[in-house]
């Protein structure tokens, strides 16, 4: 499956409470999370994102909270994949649990830029910045993750473990 | 080759004799833990699952305390899930109001998490427990979930850093002050993926509340967990509160570290964490003039007894700055009456602080003390990133409950021995 949109650049450490803060986490509906998606680190970026934008950012994204409603955030504001330097530990679990797409890749997260439009491929990790024509290698997944992605998520993967 | 006791942890849990870092295990739980705010998306994920029970009513662990007593109808809502599916699955271990705590002051307090434990819990400071010699890490809603239906996660072994704490402790310095150190030293990406092993003199001697603060900050080092060998001081704090057997696990001598950081405690002060990072670090000296519109003294990181007594050692007979509002909370119902029996709640109120039913409150900007745009607030708590207690143009410092209680009474961050 090839990823395309445009990218959101962000710096490093982008944490949980700027992904979505606390103050919204009074409800877990996808669509009002979305409304407030990334509000703190740009009060604009819910309002501008469209669907299939990637987000591309440094060092140790998602870092804090363990709250799962940031990658639903991302998700239900259209994002179609996070690419960044790396990500906290919680928030990669997180993300590839609800099956939001992420890649690590630290050449990619520092290169490109705000604006610029991308292809990613997911299962070969394969980063393409349309706008500069220059081409990364992501991180690639354990073949257990994989199988949690390809399935959609721990939930379906899990069923189908126990049928 | 040797083993860490976190490796050694994973390993007792996954049925094997030895393992090694980077090594895929999946493993079975003594405990899954969740909130109010984490807790109904796991249930909603459990029910997709279908499972008719959950793998142990008594392992599954359902504390409201991040909006609660409600503060409005959507938390309401939010707890009532909760409250219901612990009614439906016959969850023992459900605390309501009144009865409850802070998760993570709660739990070990109610002896639920015993040494040699492997504990995940839908809240980033589920590590606290490391301070039993637990294995005890953070994790999502789904991850809760799956946990909750099959008692078992998937861990990848980590590696470990280790902080050795040399010397006897400088006067005023604390847990809260080592911590901050190590996180000001490596970053909040420093331990990502790793464990943090606390050791050395001065951590054989640390009472427990103080290594509970230690371990409860692993998090804001990105560390998978923050862990502590257990000795008698910990066989002292589980006896009579964990009812069930458990294993004392120590790394081999031979265990092999990522990287070791020594520190002598005697020369060590007490460190502020400016805005808008845990890693920004100065000594409490070197912090300027920092006027204060707020201070909190309590969470699951400095909520405990022995924090709330210190407070109290340096707010008795003072008044606190006419400019300044000052909320204290105790972890639990049973600090909180520990501390009214000793006299402290008397101090602080007579003091001119607020004292508060336990919640987590204006830790994470929930309700109980949100900043204004522009305020600046120096709290026992955490994190300190931006809008973290309210407005994202407020800002929060972090310290020890000894800096903040003395900065309660002169309205700027202050040293201890000035006042």
């Amino acid at each position: 499956m090839t990823l395309t949109g445009k990218v959101y650049k962000f710096g490093h450490d982008v944490d949980t409470d700027a992904i979505i803060p606390a103050r919204y986490l009074n409800s877990a509906d996808p669509a009002e999370l979305a409304r407030h998606c990334m509000e703190d680190a740009d009060p604009s970026f819910p309002e501008k994102v469209q669907a299939g934008d990637i987000i591309v950012a440094g060092k140790n994204f998602g870092c804090g909270s363990s709250r799962e409603h940031a990658p639903i955030a991302i998700k239900a504001a259209g994002v179609s994949c996070v690419v960044a330097h790396s990500f906290a530990r919680i928030f990669y679990r997180n993300a590839i649990n609800i099956g939001l797409p992420i890649l690590e890749c630290a050449q990619a997260a520092e290169e490109i830029m705000e604006g610029d439009r991308l292809e990613a491929e997911l299962e070969s990790g394969r980063i393409r910045n349309v706008s500069s024509g220059k081409e990364y290698r992501a991180t690639a997944f354990p073949p257990f993750m994989r199988d949690i992605m390809d399935k959609g998520g721990l939930i379906p993967y899990v069923q189908s473990k126990l049928e | 080759m040797g083993m860490t006791i976190s490796q050694k942890i994973l390993a007792a849990h996954a049925g094997r004799e030895e393992v090694q870092a980077g090594e895929l295990l999946n493993c079975r739980l003594d405990g899954v833990l969740g909130n109010d705010i984490t807790a109904p998306v796991a249930i909603s994920e459990f029910r997709r699952l279908r499972a008719d029970r959950v793998y142990d009513p008594e392992k599954v662990m359902l504390v409201p305390d991040h909006f609660t007593p409600n503060k409005d109808i959507k938390s309401a809502e939010q707890s009532k899930i909760m409250r219901d599916f612990a009614r439906e699955y016959g969850i023992k271990n459900y605390f309501e109001i009144g009865r409850m705590g802070i998760e993570h002051c709660l739990l070990p307090e109610q002896g639920l998490v015993a040494p040699g434990d492997l504990f995940i819990g839908a809240d980033s400071h589920t590590c606290t427990y490391g301070a039993l010699g637990a294995f005890a890490t953070g994790v999502g809603s789904t991850d809760m979930a799956v946990g909750m239906a099959t008692g078992e996660a998937w861990f990848k072994v980590p590696e470990s850093l280790k902080f050795i704490y040399y010397g006897e402790m400088a006067p005023w310095v604390s847990g809260k002050d080592l911590i901050l150190q190590a996180i000001g030293d490596i970053g909040v990406d420093g331990a990502r993926y790793m464990s943090m092993e606390f050791c050395g003199e001065a951590i054989e001697k640390l009472s427990m509340d103080n290594r509970f603060t230690m371990a409860n900050m692993a998090i804001e080092a990105g560390g998978k967990n923050g862990i502590i060998a257990p000795d008698d001081i910990t066989r002292q704090y589980v006896q009579g509160r964990v009812k069930r057997d458990y294993t004392l696990y120590a790394s081999d001598a031979d265990a092999e570290y990522a990287r070791t950081l020594e520190y002598d405690v005697s020369k060590m002060e007490p460190l502020v964490a400016f805005p808008h990072l845990p890693e920004n670090t100065r000594r409490v000296s070197e912090a300027g003039e920092v006027l204060l519109d707020q201070v909190v003294i309590g969470s699951c990181t400095n909520g405990r007894l022995e924090d709330l007594t210190i407070a109290a050692g340096l707010m008795q007979g003072r008044k606190v700055h006419p400019e300044l509002r000052v909320i204290i909370i105790p972890g639990t119902s049973r600090i909180y009456l520990d501390a009214l029996r000793r006299g402290l709640i008397e101090i602080f109120v007579e003091a001119g602080a607020i004292v508060s039913t336990p919640t987590c409150g204006p830790c994470l900007g929930g309700h109980m003390g949100i900043l204004a745009k522009g305020e600046k607030a120096l709290a026992t708590t955490n994190r300190n990133f931006v809008g973290r207690m309210g407005s994202p143009e407020s800002e929060v410092y972090l310290s020890s409950p000894a800096v903040a209680a003395a900065s309660a009474i002169t309205g700027r961050i202050t040293a201890p021995w000035e006042i």
